[in-house]
């Protein structure tokens, strides 16, 4: 049979596109050479959260958020969904200018968030180090299980038609996908929703690999509250291309705490690095000194794919008849992968979306290489 | 947290038999050979508890000789990381140790089998192993009713020590049958000191019902256990009691071994004629590399601890008696296999991971257990699936997966190696 | 006579020859339940070698710790969770 979808990937992402198409009727094949939400959907954090590095991103995380708070009141209990909001922790007066720009910009736009102060912050996250000057509590930001999210997107696509088919794509044709196994899985259009992978079907898009590390601790209720994220970037040099970690917390429904995060490019190979986890976990440390007598029950690596703009690429492919791209979400993909799909059946379907689609073109990035 | 480094020729983990042995026989040839364990005290699972002034003979003079050539023992610690090549980290309850070596002989034993059936979560079931070593560290257990149930010679071990604390032995079952205990027998043939060892543990238990074909089908109790259903041919039956004491015989411990790239086959270490691992200077020795009791693990113990100090010729001169335990432990390990009726343990809302209390019927649903894992978190406790690994390859057929540091839990600040200074990464960004 | 060792279990004093483990020392003072499962469900020792994590207790304040591999010391205080 012919589908008039195969979607490469049942990541969160090609699980959410997998949905949407499925519920506008049409018959939907998922391929995937895994598992469910094996890839970067389980490697990374799970957050839901509203981000403002540009105008773009700052439309589709609020677009995708208010989607996710929709879905949480029918998601089953394994998703693990908690809105525990995040604070951006000022560790001092520069970052606190940063609170109060952030807040600006956010109440504008009529994102709910709370500027706390010193006394505010202590008493919101009191095992951070004493000292800091206060920060930004973003009110609907939330966490996720990311695997069953994403499984739980699939089963709702499959009781809708869609199937799942187990195999590892090796050429992705204009009339459908071609597997290892040498079979064809014949489609009207194909969506590359390989995260890292995705280059690797559609060579020339501009995705690369960014490797990050996680640690995960037993089980300490109510020791951390909120996610919690660092201001500090504003006084590094914020490079694209070196290496870099970061202070990122969050506490999970479990009451176990995920602790991030590092950013590395150019590395392929996925075993666990002391150094990159030894410089993560003393930024961890630095920021919430209480961590170092916490029990690390596991640690882990996972790859983003990464774009030069930090946006992803939703739409069709240039140059490559019936292809669509739903890829490049780096750190973001659990956020944006509901607003993901909405955008990308909009355009199969050639009609108009809730928020502007042309910063998400992958035709945007050749548009930019000819005007720079 | 104290970081201590300590750079030794030979570094033995493991107190037990086997790590005792490597050491007395590198130690020999004037090599600082130094012992890490995670109990405080050497002796391993078999000798827990045991001193020099050991009633045990054999316990005794190992331990005595160990002492007096001056093997270095650090108790307590647990290895939980191996940052670069012939460096491990360990964990103490204060300290952080960076241990450097030139050889490393892997000595880690078993652990026992467990396997999931209704109630096996109640307080007070517990593994046959498992309830002896608590006593041996400090449970009272006079007076209590036991049942001692699973599989292997482990269950005989257990009843004599208990029965000797005065517990009261309410039942023995052994879920191998009859006709395979025989064949063991009749195998032991030529070697009259283990004949002997199963007559005088025998004798001790005069009196205690030793049932074969019979296992617990489940266990029973208002939050701790009061009693066991057991199964014997055809027939069900219900016993009283304050303890079950269950192991299905035991597993080598691979993760150590497996974290340092060894190779594995079907189960154990892989290991030439001199207890050689696939690693250049890594040894294995004892249950890791078969389960085959003491005396197999005492051998291989020897040769591994005189061919890391390069004495082949010494160890060359074990290979017969290696050989002659090796047979033994091929039929141990045939006498005590599961049987398949076992894999009828579980019902549906048994829980398979303790640490996630995740039910048998929801790991049903995948056909592989990285699936399962992600999306159950089976196995992604603290104790990172050493006890549901095992009983769900027997139940389901998965294989483990590979391991990753750290290889046990560790304190966060632990994870951190100090030598980071130089290298080139920005503190911050998003 | 045998060295022993005085710490509390629960708020219940305790004594223990030396070298018993904190896991002794919760049976001793009567205790059978040693934590609760992530569902709810009391739980207590099960390997007795370090392995399970079944019988982790609170030890002066610190979540998770191993009763079994934990040697008791004078005016240590134990929580259950059972």
């Amino acid at each position: 049979m012919t589908f008039d979808v195969a979607i490469i990937g049942a990541g969160i992402v090609g699980a959410a596109c997998a949905l949407e198409c499925a519920r506008e009727g049409m018959s939907v094949a998922v391929i995937e050479a895994r598992e469910i939400g094996g890839g970067a959907t389980a490697a990374g954090m799970g957050h839901i959260v509203v981000m403002d590095d540009s105008e773009a991103q700052f439309a589709l995380t609020r677009y995708s958020q208010n989607l996710w708070i929709e879905l949480s009141k029918e998601m089953p209990a394994d998703c693990e969904y908690e809105a525990c909001g995040t604070i951006w922790v000022a560790a001092d007066e520069e970052e606190m200018a940063e609170v109060h720009r952030k807040q600006e910009y956010y109440s504008k736009r009529k994102v709910p968030t709370e500027v706390l102060d010193a006394r505010q912050l202590q008493e919101a996250e009191p095992n951070l180090r004493k000292g800091m000057s206060g920060g930004l509590r973003v009110l609907n930001d939330s966490v996720i299980y990311s695997p069953c999210a994403a499984r739980y997107l699939m089963e709702r696509a499959q009781k809708r038609g869609a199937k799942l088919i187990h195999g590892r794509v090796e050429e992705l044709k204009r009339d459908g996908a071609k597997l290892s196994d040498g079979s064809f899985i014949s489609a009207g259009l194909v969506v590359n929703a390989a995260g890292s992978w995705s280059p690797l079907l559609t060579p020339g898009i501009d995705v690369k690999k960014r490797k990050g590390h996680l640690v995960i601790t037993d089980r300490y209720p109510e020791f951390v509250r909120h996610q919690l994220v660092e201001l500090g970037y504003l006084k590094s040099a914020h490079s694209l291309t070196s290496d870099s970690v970061a202070f990122n917390v969050q506490p999970r429904k479990t009451g176990q705490l995920l602790i991030g995060s590092s950013r590395q490019y150019g590395v392929e190979d996925s075993k666990v690095e002391n150094l990159m986890l030894s410089k993560m976990l003393d930024r961890a440390i630095e920021y919430m000194p209480k961590l170092a007598g916490l029990s690390a029950i596991r640690s882990w690596t996972g790859f983003r794919a990464a774009t030069p703009d930090k946006l992803p690429l939703i739409g069709p492919c240039p140059e490559h008849e019936n292809l669509y791209l739903a890829t490049g979400h780096e750190g973001l993909g659990i956020t944006t992968s509901l607003a993901t799909a909405k955008l990308l059946i909009d355009q199969i379907l050639k009609r108009p979306s809730a928020i502007p689609v042309e910063p998400y073109l992958p035709s945007r990035v050749k548009q930019e290489a000819v005007h720079a | 947290m104290d970081r201590k480094r300590l750079d030794c020729d030979i570094l033995i983990i493991g107190g037990g038999p086997a790590g005792l042995a490597a050491a007395s026989s590198a130690a020999k040839n004037g090599r600082s050979v130094s012992i890490i364990d995670d109990n405080p005290n050497p002796g391993g699972q078999i000798w827990r508890g045991e001193s020099s002034k050991s009633s045990i003979p054999q316990a005794a003079a190992l331990l005595n000789k160990v002492k007096d050539l001056g093997v270095d023992f650090i108790g307590g610690a647990r290895v939980f990381d191996q940052p670069e090549d012939h460096l491990l980290l360990a964990e103490s309850l204060n300290d952080v140790l960076e241990l450097q070596y030139s050889k490393l002989i892997i000595a880690t034993g078993a652990r026992e089998r467990f396997l999931p059936f209704p109630g096996w979560t109640l307080p007070n079931v517990m593994g046959a192993g498992g309830l002896q070593a608590l006593v041996k560290s400090g449970m009272p257990i006079d007076g209590k009713l036991v049942i001692i149930a699973g599989s292997g010679p482990l269950l005989l071990a257990v009843a004599s020590y208990l029965y000797k604390h005065d517990a009261k032995i309410v039942l023995i079952a052994e879920q191998t049958s009859r006709s395979n205990l025989l064949k063991f027998g009749l195998g032991l043939i030529g070697q009259p000191d283990k004949i002997l060892q199963a007559i005088d543990i025998k004798k001790q238990l005069f009196g205690v019902p030793y049932k074969t074909n019979c296992w617990p089908v489940s266990a029973h109790g208002h939050g701790k256990l009061e009693s066991v259903k057991l199964k014997q041919d055809d027939r069900t039956f219900e016993i009283d009691c304050d303890y079950l004491a269950c192991g299905f015989h035991l597993i080598p411990n691979l993760e150590l071994p497996a974290l340092l790239g060894c190779e594995t086959d079907d189960g154990v270490v892989k290991t030439d004629q001199f207890q050689q691992t696939s690693v250049p200077d890594i040894y294995c020795a004892g249950e890791s590399t078969a389960i085959g009791g003491l005396d197999l693990s005492l051998v291989e113990g020897e040769i591994a601890g005189y061919a890391a100090t390069g004495n082949e010729q010494q160890a060359e001169h074990l290979f017969n008696s290696r050989q002659k335990h090796r047979k033994f432990a091929d039929l141990l390990n045939r006498t005590f296999e599961l049987r398949d009726e076992l894999k009828a343990l579980p019902d549906q809302s048994t829980i398979v991971c303790r640490c996630e209390d995740v039910t048998f019927d929801r790991l049903r649903q995948y056909n592989e257990w990285r699936a399962a894992k992600l999306h159950t978190r089976c196995g992604m406790g603290p104790c990172q699936g050493r006890i549901c690994g095992p009983a769900v390859e027997f139940f389901l057929g998965w294989k483990p997966e590979s391991v990753r540091p750290p290889i046990f839990p560790a304190r966060l600040d632990n994870l951190i190696r100090v030598a980071t200074a130089s290298a080139e990464v920005d503190t911050v960004t998003r | 006579m045998r060295e022993t060792v005085s710490l509390a279990v629960n708020g219940i004093p305790v004594t223990v020859p030396q070298g018993a483990m904190v896991s002794a020392a919760v049976a001793i003072a009567g205790f059978i339940g040693f934590r609760r499962s992530v569902t709810g469900q009391p739980r207590g020792p099960l390997c007795g070698m370090g392995i399970c994590f079944e019988c982790r207790v609170t030890i002066d304040g610190q979540p998770h710790r191993k009763s079994c591999q934990i040697p008791c010391s004078n005016g240590m205080d134990v929580r259950t969770d059972g």
